[in-house]
């Protein structure tokens, strides 16, 4: 077949609302936007270990430490399947890690904000995680057919998360005065960033239209946005807990909540390095890393030696 | 405490006082797969810790919950092995520790498994085989390491040499735990001494590794005399919980 017949095969995939499997002909942006997209994802995923790792070993009762420690787990697992899913594209883990390690691709700015009370355990699994259902259970449908079951199994175990993180909250809320003070703290410094992770206002998005089209986008950026904001303040209701915006109003006309200004020259600094924990995330990801080569190469040697073995048995 | 209260106690603080270690690992693992392996094993035995815990607490009679034992009791009080508490090192002594532990959790816990007592008997039935996963994995990485490159060789055998000295405190006998194996409801870590070394020396000859020598043993975990690292592990572990006395979490 041509590339013409090529191209319309697949397009007639896409308006038919079918899957692109990993053998079918795809064009090369296609893949290229995906690998961007699902390596940031599992970047995010795997950066994502570091803030809420940073409270395993002080989790104040032994339940919540299991919960934890379940929780960053689960994180690591995403950053597996992912990469899984990516490797269906053409591209290693190892050089996926390595763009990620010397900078060239990034992930979610949200993991440059340090976590420090344990309430921050709490307003990440709610807002956060809570933010990141809202972008991805879209993706559930995605046009790519590996991307899209990944994404079915991560959304189950994020809605866990998210539960988890409000119960918590809750918990805090309805505990001593300081512990209240603690999550009112975490939530007014995770709702603004919160909303920052649906990424620029549609007016400046880059790469939506073509993403709508492939099927790799549904919504955009403010819809997602706005979605979670309705979602966001009853819930934050129930907690006891105020978000940190006083133009946040309910518009009866159009049924959904009016916010206020995000701040969007703080995502850009972030984005650009500019944040308080992007080079700490990196160096502790390098490092990781780079402490563990002689893990993985002894492991790799051990193999070849089993396999040469065998090889002289037989 | 009672003595089967105590006995439960030192279980539980083996365990939990790993889990410690082993989940300061999150994020820095070799690979992601590992990182899911040692998070996993520092689930199973926070799950043993948290009965073993509990157990104890209700014995005791007096309403101390896990959270209390955990989070309340100092340094002196805990009666866990040296070898659980020591910094994890590099990659060859995390799993140096797992093995020498790991093999001897799972001897003492399938021995456990006929206690009289049938709590006991029933959180070994359980445990034991996730530690059978444990050594499974401890095993299989000193191999790759002892016999993987050379620089893995020597690490792996400097972890081995490290953890050593902690190996002979875990097969000690006291009183109090010779009353109880006598009445059939506690495991003497001295009847599973020979399986031991059976076991860990067949895993270090594969390896290609030298069993130690040790010029000194550790001693006193049992009665709460423990190595400088406690004391830190604790502090980090229990400051938040005692920050707020009385808090529900
Ligand atoms: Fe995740
Ligand atoms: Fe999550």
């Amino acid at each position: 077949m041509d590339e013409t017949a090529l191209q319309r095969d697949f397009d007639a995939t896409i308006d038919a609302d079918d899957r692109i499997e990993p053998r079918d002909w795809m064009p090369d942006a296609y893949r290229q936007t995906l690998i961007r997209q699902i390596a940031q994802h599992a970047h995010s995923e795997i950066i994502g270990m570091q803030p809420e790792g940073n409270w395993i070993t002080r989790a104040p009762s032994l339940k919540r430490k299991a919960i934890l420690m379940a929780k960053v787990q689960d994180e690591a697992g995403h950053g597996l399947y992912l990469y899984s899913a990516a490797e269906t594209l053409g591209v290693s883990r190892d050089e996926l890690l390595d763009k990620l390690h010397t900078g060239r691709q990034r992930y979610s700015s949200i993991f440059n904000y340090p976590t420090i009370t344990w309430a921050d355990m709490g307003a990440i699994g709610w807002l956060v995680d809570g933010a990141a259902i809202m972008n991805q259970v879209p993706l559930c449908r995605c046009s790519y057919g590996p991307y899209a079951r990944a994404m079915i199994r991560i959304c189950k175990e994020e809605s866990f998360h998210q539960r988890q993180g409000f119960e918590l909250l809750l918990t805090l809320s309805n505990g001593t005065a300081e512990q209240k003070a603690m999550a009112q703290d975490a939530v007014n410094r995770w709702w603004w960033p919160s909303l920052m992770m649906f990424g620029p206002p549609d007016s400046e998005s880059t790469h939506s239209e073509q993403s709508m089209r492939w099927g790799i986008k549904r919504f955009s950026n403010d819809e997602l946005r706005q979605r979670f904001v309705d979602a966001s303040v009853p819930q934050a209701e129930i907690l006891g807990l105020t978000l940190p915006d006083p133009q946040l109003r309910f518009n009866s006309e159009t049924g959904h909540y009016e916010y206020g200004d995000i701040d969007w020259s703080e995502f850009k600094r972030i984005l650009a390095g500019d944040g308080p924990c992007n080079a700490q995330r990196m160096a502790h990801r390098v490092k990781a890393h780079t402490d563990g080569a002689w893990v993985r190469e002894a492991a790799a040697a051990y193999a070849d030696k089993r396999a040469a073995r065998e090889e002289g048995a037989a | 405490m009672i003595p089967l209260a105590t006995y439960a106690l030192r279980l539980g603080d083996d365990a939990l006082v790993l889990t410690q270690r082993l989940s300061e690992w999150s994020s820095r693992a070799p690979e992601l797969e590992e990182d899911v392996a040692l998070t996993n094993i520092g689930l199973d035995l926070l799950g043993q810790a948290r009965v073993l815990l509990s157990y104890a607490g209700e014995l005791e009679g007096e309403g101390r919950t896990e959270d209390d034992l955990a989070y309340l009791r100092d340094e002196r009080e805990f009666t866990n092995v040296q070898l659980v508490e020591q910094p994890n090192g590099d990659f060859g002594v995390t799993i140096a520790r797992q093995l020498l532990f790991s093999v001897y959790q799972l001897l003492v816990y399938g021995d456990l498994r006929a206690s009289s007592d049938p709590t006991l008997a029933a959180v070994a039935g359980k445990a034991v085989k996730e530690v059978a996963y444990h050594v499974d994995h401890a095993e299989q990485w000193t191999r790759r390491l002892g016999d993987g490159t050379e620089e893995s060789h020597d690490r792996m055998q400097a972890g081995i040499d490290a953890m050593w000295p902690f190996v002979a405190e875990l097969f000690e006998s006291d009183d109090l735990v010779a009353e109880l194996a006598a009445a059939g409801v506690a495991v003497d870590p001295a009847s599973v001494q020979a399986e031991w070394d059976r076991r860990v020396d067949a895993v270090l000859a594969d390896a290609t590794l030298t069993r130690p020598t040790p010029t000194w043993r550790a001693r006193g975990g049992r009665s709460g005399v423990h190595s400088e690292h406690m004391g830190f592990l604790l502090a980090e572990m229990q400051h938040l919980h005692r920050s707020h006395p009385g808090a529900t979490w």
